[in-house]
């Protein structure tokens, strides 16, 4: 038993329920309860941080690729479900990230959330927020398949809640897409779990990996791979599953994308890392060329998609471009996880912190550009000549241009080795694996890494730069408010960290990762 | 055939007793007189006895009890169902017991030629009936009051139903099942009627004729089988289906298959469902409740007891049968579901009455899975999913019966901005309602699916695995759309009637007693699937 991982998980859940307590509890008149409402969601999430701190301080970094802090009781014999709980290298940074990307988004929306007729209070809204992140954590924490599974699911009605109610535009309609097309993965996800559960007599998952397929025949095991991949693929997102995501991304609340881009998506890969190499390696080698092909295509297609949206004329709203740069990152990332190397895995993991950061950044960025213009189409924002937000607000035309350089992969800035490490895996590709096809994904994301750079620039062209004194949507845009510096500089310095220092992730990943391969 | 009453005896002692070779058997007019004498161990067959008793001692009481005091008739029917709830305590432990017994029947296990045997997969679909009862009858407790519904006759109208759906699953030979399950559907048409409006003969006759065609046709096919085999044991009857000539194999067949039709149209299965809607619609609404759980749980306990009993030499054939019934069934009735408009009269009740339908086609699948894999382990999946599903399907019902209260009319428009009115109200709908869908927090609906899947996958049922798949997102969508506008923020100040200030204290009590119970489940989900790995027979 460790009582760190269980109250990460319990300290939310009793924070979500104590949402639910009469409003009277939270203050006199609905101001007040408003208020209280969001400093709870604040504390709570804060509380997590400081504990997910504390775990990846006590955490023993000699042995990363060892379970630790481990608590395993049994939680329903009767179908073999575990409560396993554990973290270890390839977990730590995402619970992390995790813990931080919510509590941001706690204290961002004590003082921007979005209100008006028809918009629940702010006590569902922190209610929903910290089920969202019990949800979230535990699937990054459970070492169990069906807990797995169940985490997953703990994560649609939150976040299907938050599109649907604090959204705008076609919200319902996007948040509807979004939880069917999860649904549909995640049930198609248990199938391939019982699959492999009933057929190797256990659902642990380290139980699983030690075992590393063996005792389980090869076309259980690519039946397995592909009913588990289907799954995952539908959530990371991967071309072409990933039509549900440019509408979620476009329709949802900041702290929505925000956390749609940056945790909801990992969890996909991670699942693809943490369940599919090492629980069925046969099955996953042999469909591992296709997703390669899915990843190059998803690189090469997101990046022209984004092309086509900043075109001037062209009507494209900023949410959905970023969130189409998404499906192109996550290319890279699928890309490096079906080289099956160890470098390539890597690469992946780290690309998935790095993405998690960079998007985080975008998503409160072009947020905070549609609260001030009321709206996130790039031709209405641009004008004529562009926004000149270097000019009008310099602050935020700074750390935009950062975030979109960063998201392009430029070295010295987290975007860059997460890509460089997928494509050398996809340069090498495992033994058994074609190489002529893999170096052709490769060239493929180099293409894409082209593309990026080209809508990014013209993107921070389009906004950053531009004639200040030209007629503008909205006459005065105020610079960076104290809450949004202190919401987004930690996002900032992280990616400059992790750019700067790759070995404080990449250690902590390298031996998990090449356990779960099989190699150590 | 003599029968002596003795004092309550365990049943092992009375096996043994029984079970005594006779030692001269030349001697004697019989060859094993021993095997005429029954001995009734009333401790076994207590729950529906209790039951029943209680039906009589309501009907005598509705004589003599002047109209003001008629409300104690309700209460003394809660009193009776909860007592025979607690008569499940003794048969817990240890080996089955069973009663009603002929020695002269061969089979297979010790219990071959009992009509009656109280073992695990008895006791708990008798905890679902009995227990469904009880919440429809605290949920009748106003209900009668209101709508001025005759107390006497409702009341023992109730009692009798749920006296056979409890006897239905401990019965052991075709005879007594097919009783039982009369003894289900009589009162039932007359519940359904009771309301005496258009509506409600309407839909009284509509479930009465189909209900009486299965009946027909089922009887049918169990002289067939009879004929076949010649006995109505269900042990007896695999025996003698194995062993059957050439000649009779067709007529065993074509017996088997008229049975399972029966049952099918008991468990509104495709293409025997389209009465659910009207008569749930026309039913006073806490009937609609105990229609979709305990009258389809004795359905499904009389089609798990014939299949995978008395039919378990056809496995394969049943198997395929049921797989199929059961993937047209689940899509069927999603899809008219998802059909249901939000502004129609009744369409809260409606939808749950599809949904019930689909619903039935989940619990189809693990039987189908028994006759695949051969053997009853997946039955588990199906008891287990019986239980969530009744306990939160009558919740849902019992907010039903609470909006019904204010918006007669029951459309799916009056959820709208339930929240806002109704706090628990609406946190209870929206738990019962993502524990249908299987999703969290419905946790404990989710990990019900989670076994049904797993009964598919093990058996080999990839496809209707898949089938099902596509079905559970097509439920959530309604599901969803439904929990959704119970938390729309209303434009206006909700205004509160004279009539929504005052809820019923029973109509409070059940909804509580329903939501906690899902709740506890969801956190721990091993009270209920323990039946999943233990054995049931």
């Amino acid at each position: 038993m460790n009582a760190v991982l269980i109250a990460l998980l319990v300290l939310p859940l009793l924070g979500a329920a104590l949402t639910l307590a009469p409003a009277t509890v939270f203050g006199p008149d609905h101001a007040a309860q408003e208020k209280r409402a969001l400093r709870l969601g604040a504390l709570v999430t804060g509380l997590v941080l400081v504990l997910t701190v504390a775990l990846a301080a006590g955490f023993d970094r000699a042995h990363s690729s060892r379970m630790q802090a481990v608590t395993d009781t049994a939680w329903i014999p009767a179908i073999g479900v575990r409560f396993h709980l554990g973290v270890d290298g390839i977990s730590l940074p995402l619970v992390v990230l995790t813990a931080l990307l919510t509590f941001l988004c706690a204290v961002y929306s004590t003082r921007r959330l979005p209100d008006g007729p028809g918009v629940p209070s702010a006590r569902a809204f922190v209610g929903l927020l910290l089920l969202l992140e019990v949800g979230m954590l535990a699937t990054f924490l459970v070492l169990d398949l069906l807990l797995f599974f169940l985490a997953f699911e703990i994560v649609l009605i939150p976040m299907y809640f938050l599109i649907a109610r604090w959204g705008s535009g076609a919200k319902v309609a996007s948040a509807n897409r979004f939880i069917l097309y999860t649904l549909l993965g995640s049930a198609v996800m248990l199938l391939g779990f019982l699959l492999v559960g009933l057929n190797a007599g256990t659902f642990d998952m380290t139980a699983l990996a030690a075992a590393h397929g063996h005792g389980l025949s090869h076309t259980t095991q690519v039946l397995a791979a592909l009913a588990i991949g289907l799954g995952l693929a539908v959530k990371a997102p991967a071309w072409p599953l990933h039509s549900w995501l440019p509408d979620a991304h476009t329709s949802a609340p900041t702290v929505g994308s925000v956390l749609l881009a940056g945790v909801l998506l990992k969890m996909g890969t991670y699942g693809l890392v943490r369940v599919l190499l090492p629980v069925v390696p046969d099955g996953t080698a042999t469909l591992a060329p296709y997703l390669g092909a899915l990843a190059a295509v998803g690189v090469v297609y997101g990046s022209l998609a984004c092309l086509a949206l900043a075109r001037q004329g062209s009507k494209g709203d900023l949410k959905r471009l970023i969130a189409y740069s998404s499906v192109g990152h996550m290319g890279f990332v699928l890309l490096g996880i079906a080289s099956l190397t160890p470098v390539g895995v890597n690469g992946a993991l780290f690309a998935n912190i790095a993405h998690g950061l960079i998007t985080g950044l975008l998503f409160f960025l072009v947020g905070a550009l549609k609260d001030r213009y009321g709206t996130a189409d790039l031709d209405t924002l641009s004008g004529a000549t562009g926004a000149a937000l270097y000019g009008r607000a310099p602050r935020i035309g700074a750390l935009l241009a950062f975030a979109a350089v960063a998201s392009l992969g430029l070295p010295g800035l987290a975007g860059f080795w997460g890509e460089v490490l997928a494509m050398f895996g996809a340069f090498d590709p495992a033994a058994g694996l074609s190489r002529p096809a893999f170096v052709t994904y490769m060239v493929l994301a180099g293409l894409g890494t082209l593309l990026t750079a080209a809508y990014l620039l013209i993107v921070v062209r389009r906004v950053c730069m531009g004639d200040p004194k030209q007629t503008a949507v909205v006459a005065d845009i105020a610079d960076l408010r104290p809450y949004e510096a202190v919401s987004w500089t930690p996002l900032a310095a992280l990616t400059l960290v992790a750019g700067l220092w790759p070995a404080l992730l990449l250690g902590l990943s390298d031996p998990a990762v090449k356990h779960l391969l099989g190699g150590g | 055939m003599i029968s002596s009453v003795s004092a309550p005896v365990s049943a092992a002692a009375g096996h043994q007793l029984l079970g005594q070779p006779a030692v001269h058997p030349t001697l004697l007019a019989v060859s094993n007189p021993g095997g005429l004498i029954q001995s009734v161990d009333w401790v076994a067959i207590a729950p529906p006895l209790i039951a029943a008793l209680t039906a009589i001692a309501v009907l005598l009481a509705d004589l003599f009890l002047p109209e003001r005091h008629k409300k104690l008739l309700g209460r003394l029917t809660a009193a009776g169902l909860a007592l025979a709830l607690l008569a499940l305590l003794p048969l817990t432990g240890g080996h089955p017991r069973s009663t009603f017994c002929l020695q002269n029947v061969a089979g297979a296990t010790d219990n071959a030629g009992c009509s009656y045997v109280a073992d695990h997969f008895a006791l708990v679909f008798q905890l679902l009936a009995l227990g469904g009862a009880l919440i429809a009858a605290l949920l009748s407790l106003h209900t009668v009051d209101e709508e001025k519904l005759p107390s006497g006759e409702y009341w023992f109208l109730l009692l009798s139903s749920a006296t056979g759906a409890a006897l239905l699953p401990a019965s052991r030979d075709l005879a007594t099942l097919v009783v039982a399950l009369e003894v289900v559907s009589l009162p039932s048409f007359a519940l359904v009627g009771l309301r005496r409006d258009g509506r409600g003969g309407e839909a009284a006759l509509k479930f009465f004729l189909s209900s009486v065609t299965a009946t027909a046709v089922m009887l049918l096919g169990v002289s067939f089988v009879y004929a076949a085999t010649g006995s109505l044991h269900l042990s007896a009857i695999a025996e003698g289906l194995g062993q059957a000539p050439g000649q009779l194999k067709p007529l065993a067949e074509a017996g088997a298959a008229l049975t399972l039709v029966g049952f099918a149209f008991k468990v509104a299965a495709v293409p025997f469902h389209f009465w659910v809607p009207d008569t749930y619609t026309g039913a006073p609404l806490p009937v609609a409740g105990y229609l979709s759980v305990v009258g389809k749980a004795a359905g499904f306990a009389g089609l798990a007891l014939v299949t995978s009993i008395a039919f378990r030499p056809y496995g394969h054939t049943w198997g395929l049968l049921l797989a199929v019934l059961a993937a047209v069934t689940m899509t069927a009735g999603n899809v008219a579901a998802l059909r249901q408009r939000s502004d129609t009269a009744h369409g809260a009740v409606r939808l749950l009455a599809w949904s019930s339908v689909a619903q039935a086609g989940y619990l189809l699948v693990p039987l189908a899975a028994a006759g695949y894999a051969g053997s009853d382990h997946p039955l588990g999946a199906t008891v287990a999913y019986a239980l969530i599903y009744g306990l939160v399907n009558l919740g849902a019902f019992g907010v039903a019966a609470l909006v019904g209260r204010t918006a007669p009319a029951n459309r799916l428009d009056d959820y709208q901005g339930l929240f806002a009115r109704r706090r628990w109200a609406a946190l209870a709908l929206a738990f019962f309602l993502l524990c249908l869908a299987g999703l969290p927090p419905g946790v404990v609906g989710l990990f019900g699916k989670v076994v049904v899947f797993r009964a598919a996958v093990d058996a080999g049922l990839g496809w209707l695995a898949v089938v099902m798949a596509v079905n559970v997102v097509i439920a959530l969508f309604y599901y969803l759309q439904w929990t959704a506008k119970l938390f729309v923020t209303p434009s206006t100040e909700p205004i509160a009637t004279a009539g929504e200030a005052r809820v019923p204290l029973s109509l409070t009590a059940t909804l509580s007693l329903t939501a906690v119970g899902a709740v506890v489940l969801s956190v721990a989900p091993q009270l209920v699937l323990q039946v999943v790995s233990g054995s049931l027979f």
